[in-house]
């Protein structure tokens, strides 16, 4: 038994070396090669800032936006450290909300949020997604149901045609990989990029 | 439920069986000590490894033997994933400047991954440097999952081998199945999922002014490299707090149909590993047939139950099941099939919040993992812990017809069902015992995030993920605490070692007896009638073990949810 005992750590730092070091150090290198642009996240540039990433959400208000999906990620208390405060889209520390099928704390938030979405356009059906909190809180993506459902309000605010504004959205839909992996999607920051675009020209 | 997906579950399925041979001949061949493809590049390196090391990879160790190097080489793991966590703050590649890690939560992690489990009571954006990511967790990815292959295959050669008192060398096993089988498959799969967008960088957090004008602090990092193994090894811990939900652990559609294809692949593979090396692959295709018939049923029910939703959705006129913690991307059908691939294998990677699954949804994966993750199971894990119940269930058979059990030419004795029983008893033991005392114990209490039976769903799942060393969570408890980091450590730590002992145990046992020809009274272990056997053998075990348990949790929460209660 006791000659078992170099290998145990010899072995185990030359593995660690090769798995931990070489392996993850040579990876970067060659990712970064050969595909630069998602190894560094895929990030959007405008004027030559960093806008954000094409694939993490962003909180939008605005009523010319298209707004993603409620966020529960969370951000420490800046009074109290151990505790926390909401911070939706909160790239640096991602989450759900983990409220399950009896919450009462869940079925308030969607009566709530249920009720202001059906004020704003009472001629449709309230997507689902719309009112539920993704896993990450990050969800870049709205479905083309709930990318629809605020084409009023956004026409509205921008003063453009209804017309104008469902073209938008159906060009930056997205459908599933070969019509069968994934479901029909909505990035919602290149949506209002497109938008801006649009009113700009 | 929806025909496209049925038919991504149909597409699935049928690309994990299709991988099964080619990658079972591959593995037989480097675990035989064969020439491969790779060799001329790997030999060398492969030789020079154990060169250094001190290994003689010509001689062969008893089980009690290969059993005390693999439990060393984890006091090593352990010690250098817990050192790196609690220097981080001193140490390179931390741009985040993140400060070291607290006691209770490094040894918990530590324990977490040299067992294979990953449970993450830290939260990977907000807690680790780029360094522990890479030099602390990622090798222990590599080396836990090549750990649970090679037991496997130790256990296999008992089998395979007949009036022998070897079942191989630790040490070769471990070091071919790192550099055969996970470091080339993980280099190709890295660059995938680069292409499909995810990070692979040592570059800090990007910050970014968005179109509305406020500030967004993007966590990167080195992700793809250690994303692969996690998902090949059957780790399951995430890069990021929220795992394989994060966009930039889960960029598409695409990577998350790999990235599920990948937590089976490997075992899967060991069927037809075990077909191969006792000589008959129709034995290692009738144990994928167990796996099979648990795992449909499996994905059926959780994908009608998501699909469905809930009672408190469809009150307000929400239809399109229940997406409270799922990602748009992957919608309700890939959301539920990965909960049951990543339950059924003892993976724990997450692409949505079981948390807020409905009940019946969430309670799948609580069953999978209960029933002791042999539904292909963790790599290598799942195919010793699959082993032990057809030893149970040939057991049973022989009680039938009053013979000696016997299966695949080795007669199934006293000694080995008793060590398959005292392994499987440990997930009891370990699950519904801390879970009674988590929900009576207050401090433990405190951490449930979900009131009514919910919360007990809660306890019940951590306890059961951690034993079972999945890593999945019912996230909303809060874990990163005195008592649950202590106690899910050593849950994890029993349930991991307490059952391979054992295992290796009926490996020294099995191959030191001699092989028997197949006789007419032999009981065929290759037909409907021996899956049909085993699959009654498993639910019935797991059934009788856990159903006071579910009882409780997930089954008073559907009954309640349907009354129209809320907690």
């Amino acid at each position: 038994m006791l000659r078992e005992i170099r290998p145990a750590i010899v072995l185990l730092l030359v593995l660690t070396a090769i798995t931990g070091l070489a392996y993850p150090l040579a990876m970067t290198a060659i990712a970064g090669a050969l595909f630069p642009a998602q190894a560094q996240g895929s990030l959007i540039e405008k004027d030559g800032k960093v806008i954000g990433s094409a694939l993490i959400g962003q909180e939008f208000r605005d009523d010319k936006y298209f707004h993603g999906r409620p966020s529960a990620t969370v951000a420490p208390d800046p009074n109290d450290s151990t505790k926390t405060v909401p911070a939706p889209y909160n790239a640096a520390n991602s989450g759900g909300s983990n409220l399950g099928p009896t919450s009462k704390a869940l079925a308030d938030r969607l009566r709530e949020d249920v009720d202001k979405l059906k004020a704003e356009n009472p001629n449709a059906a309230v997507p689902v997604d719309l009112v539920t909190t993704s896993a990450s809180g990050l969800d870049p993506d709205i479905s083309p149901e709930a990318a629809q459902f605020q084409v009023p309000r956004v026409a509205k605010a921008r003063n453009m045609p209804e017309d104008q504004v469902k073209q938008i959205v159906t060009a930056n839909t997205e459908g599933p990989l070969l019509g069968l992996i994934g479901e029909p999607r909505v990035n919602v920051l290149a949506l209002n990029r497109s938008l801006d675009r649009a009113a700009a020209r | 439920m929806t025909v496209i997906g049925w038919l991504q579950i149909i597409l699935f399925c049928a690309i994990i069986v299709a991988l099964t041979k080619p990658l079972g001949w591959y593995m037989t061949r480097v675990f035989g000590g064969e020439r491969t493809f790779l060799s001329p590049v790997l030999r060398p390196i492969e030789a020079g490894v154990y060169w250094i090391s001190g290994v003689d990879e010509k001689r062969e160790q008893h089980w009690l033997t290969y059993t005390v190097a693999m439990l060393l080489f984890h006091v090593g793991g352990f010690l250098i994933i817990y050192g790196v966590m609690r220097l981080q703050a001193v140490l390179p590649f931390n741009p985040a400047g993140q400060g070291a890690v607290a006691e209770d939560l490094s040894f918990n992690t530590a324990v977490s991954f040299i067992t294979n489990t990953n449970w993450q009571n830290y939260g990977g954006e907000s807690t680790l440097s780029y360094l522990v990511q890479m030099l602390g967790l990622t090798p222990q990815n590599f080396l836990s999952a090549a750990t649970g292959i090679a037991l496997a295959m130790a256990l296999i050669r008992g089998f395979s081998r007949a009036s022998m008192r070897t079942v191989g060398n630790f040490w070769v096993d471990v070091t071919r199945c790192t550099l055969y089988v996970l470091l080339p498959i993980c280099v190709v799969y890295t660059l995938f999922l680069v292409w499909q967008g995810m990070p692979q960088t040592l570059g800090p957090y990007i910050e970014a002014t968005t179109l509305e004008g406020a500030r967004q602090t993007i966590a990167v990092g080195p992700v793809a490299s250690q994303v692969a193994i996690k998902m090949l090894g059957t780790n399951g811990g995430g890069f990021f707090n929220a795992n394989a939900a994060h966009p930039f652990e889960n960029p598409t559609a695409l990577s998350n149909f790999v990235q599920m294809l990948s937590i089976f692949a490997l075992g899967a593979a060991m069927t037809n590993v075990f077909g191969r090396m006792v000589g008959n692959q129709r034995q290692g295709w009738a144990i994928l047939s167990v796996m099979g018939v648990l795992f449909v049923a499996g994905v059926a029910i959780t994908y009608w139950a998501e699909a469905n939703g809930t009672s408190m959705l469809h009150a307000l006129g929400l239809t399109g099941g229940n997406m409270e913690g799922k990602e748009v991307r992957f919608g309700i059908v890939a959301s539920s099939l990965f909960a049951v691939v990543t339950t059924a294998a003892s993976c724990g990677a997450v692409n949505a919040m079981h948390d807020s699954f409905t009940a019946l949804g969430g309670m799948i994966p609580l069953i999978n993992i209960e029933l002791g993750e042999i539904i292909v199971g963790g790599v290598g894990a799942g195919m010793y812990g699959m082993l032990l119940f057809v030893i149970l269930a040939i057991f049973v058979a022989g009680l039938m017809v009053g013979r000696t059990p016997e299966y695949v030419g080795k007669k199934i004795e006293a000694r080995e069902v008793k060590m398959a029983m005292l392994a499987i008893l440990v997930l009891p033991l370990m699950i519904l015992g801390w879970t009674a005392v988590g929900v009576v114990y207050p401090a433990a209490v405190a951490s449930t995030a979900n009131a009514g039976p919910h919360g007990f769903t809660e306890v019940l799942y951590a306890f059961t993920s951690a034993t079972g060393n999945n890593g999945s969570a019912f996230a909303g408890l809060t874990g990163n605490t005195f008592f649950y980091n202590l106690t899910l450590a050593s849950a994890m730590f029993v349930g991991r070692f307490f059952m391979i002992v054992p295992a290796m145990a009926i490996a020294g046992s099995l191959a030191e007896k001699k092989s028997i020809p197949p006789s007419t009274g032999t009981f065929p272990t290759t037909g409907g009638l021996f899956v049909g056997l085993v699959v009654g053998v498993i639910l019935i075990m797991g059934g009788l073990t856990f159903f006071p348990a579910l009882a409780l949790g997930p089954i008073v929460e559907h009954l309640a949810m349907n009354a129209g209660n809320l907690f």
